[in-house]
């Protein structure tokens, strides 16, 4: 066993900034991400994979923050809740779900939501059998989950691209 | 921190892969998708010395079919054979919809989860179902170890401590030969209670040409139906036949019980999934696999 703690230099692009920082190899992502970059957003419940509060997206696919190693992110391209929103605003997902109440401590949320934005890409107009299917890697203990059910059905819709409205025929 | 103290190396190339896991002893631990060392570490349940970190290896992510073989190379996400499936095997699709979530399978990889050996994961009982064999590379070469002779126990295989898995190869099912799975869970994702994979072919004149069943779940590695394999064969497949087959298989079982399910609970849903993958096989047959 080793006393001294192995560090190794790591060089990441986070929501579109750069950063290049020490990292201990043994240092998970999520608390690499709270604790060396302060985005703070991105919450850990179980760190061991089951509950999905820390999903972020690597390369725009979700992953689980707990189980990847700070190290392993080298050269890497990621995106937290923190990034999700262009500017001040609120992303559709994010609109869909304080619409609906998709919330309640909002513990869970971010992870769901960035599960969520991965999700509707792949597919747009899901069924509540592939939403609740999704939601199985979600740990939400407050809402039974029906709100949020209806707040993805929402978010998909505002995404959905607007239906062509028939072009006026000229006479 | 929440894993004990490790080193860390990402070697450029699978000699010095290798190299790192001979240096490490047994207590160095190959690094591929993480999803289940890193909950390990976490827990503080593994303790290695040094983590090889295989991400960076080139060559390891191909997905290659060949002479009636699939072969998956040990960087392969099991999302990437998940999307691989989706448009030319409905039986890998259904199998690994069942591993985990989307982001978990975005990380995990197939040989990972063959590896680790989980006896209620879904692709280790496919690999014994397909009759798979694990392609190992240690200091002393490359070897292949059949399915059927990689399983020792709960988290325990044929690698030696110095040895990583290069890739998995299954046999991919006949032509015309129809496919069953089918397990029981507490929630979408979660490690199987218990869980059936079949596969069936059928004579020209109705009678089953060759049957495969594996279990998991239902013991400490996963299991061959044996019972099935070897009545099924030359037989016209009726209700009473299948079903009495799969009772004859459940029955050698022998499940652990826990707070989940008692061992007799899980032989009976056993017999019961094992009836329901054979009867989807059998209807299966003539269509795509």
């Amino acid at each position: 066993m080793r006393g001294d703690d192995v560090t190794r230099t790591i060089r990441l692009t986070v929501n579109g900034h750069e950063h290049e920082r020490a990292v201990e190899v043994r240092q998970t992502l999520a608390d690499f991400l709270r604790e060396d970059l302060e985005l703070t957003g991105t919450h850990v419940g179980c760190e061991h994979g089951v509950c999905g509060a820390c999903t972020v997206l690597l390369d725009g696919e979700p992953i689980r923050a707990c189980l990847m190693l700070a190290v392993q992110a080298d050269g890497q391209r990621l995106t937290t809740i923190e990034g999700v929103a262009p500017g001040d605003g609120l992303h559709p997902v994010q609109e869909a779900f304080w619409g609906k109440h998709g919330l309640q401590c909002g513990y869970c949320t971010p992870g769901i939501i960035m599960s969520t934005c991965a999700f509707l890409r792949e597919r747009p107009a899901p069924s509540r059998e592939e939403i609740r299917e999704m939601l199985a890697g979600h740990l939400c203990r407050c809402t039974g989950y029906h709100f949020i059910v209806e707040a993805i059905e929402a978010a998909a819709q505002a995404l959905a691209p607007p239906t062509p409205r028939p072009t006026p025929r000229k006479e | 921190m929440k894993p004990a103290p490790f080193d860390y190396v990402a070697p450029a190339s699978l000699d010095e892969a290798v190299s790192a896991m001979t240096t490490g002893g047994g207590d160095a631990k190959v690094l591929a998708g993480g999803q289940s060392l890193v909950p390990m570490l976490a827990l503080r349940l593994a303790r290695p010395s040094v983590l090889v970190d295989i991400n960076r290896l080139p060559g390891l992510d191909g997905i290659r079919e060949a002479s009636g073989m699939l072969e998956i190379g040990a960087l392969v996400r099991q999302r990437a054979l998940e999307r691989w499936a989706a448009t030319r095997s409905l039986l890998f699709a259904e199998v690994l919809r069942h591993v985990a979530h989307p982001p978990i399978r975005n990380r995990g990889t197939v040989v990972g989860n063959v590896v680790h050996a989980d006896p209620a994961s879904e692709l280790p009982a496919l690999l014994l179902c397909l009759e798979g064999v694990v392609v190992a590379r240690g200091p002393r070469g490359e070897r292949m170890i059949p399915a059927d002779r990689f399983y020792r126990a709960p988290l325990t295989t044929a690698l030696a401590a110095d040895e990583l898995a290069t890739a998995v190869r299954f046999t991919l099912p006949a032509a015309g030969a129809g496919w069953g799975f089918e397990e029981v869970s507490r929630r979408h994702g979660d490690f199987a209670l218990v869980g059936a994979v079949a596969v069936v072919t059928r004579a020209a004149d109705g009678t089953v040409a060759g049957a495969r069943l594996a279990f998991f779940g239902a013991g400490g590695t996963p299991m061959r139906g044996l019972a099935v394999e070897q009545t099924l064969p030359g037989q016209a497949p009726t209700p009473a036949l299948l079903a009495e087959a799969a009772r004859a298989a459940a029955a050698t079982l022998a499940p652990d019980g826990d707070i989940h399910a008692t061992a007799a609970y899980r032989r009976q849903v056993a017999a019961t999934l094992a009836g329901r993958t054979l009867t989807a096989a059998l209807a299966r047959c003539g269509g795509t696999t």
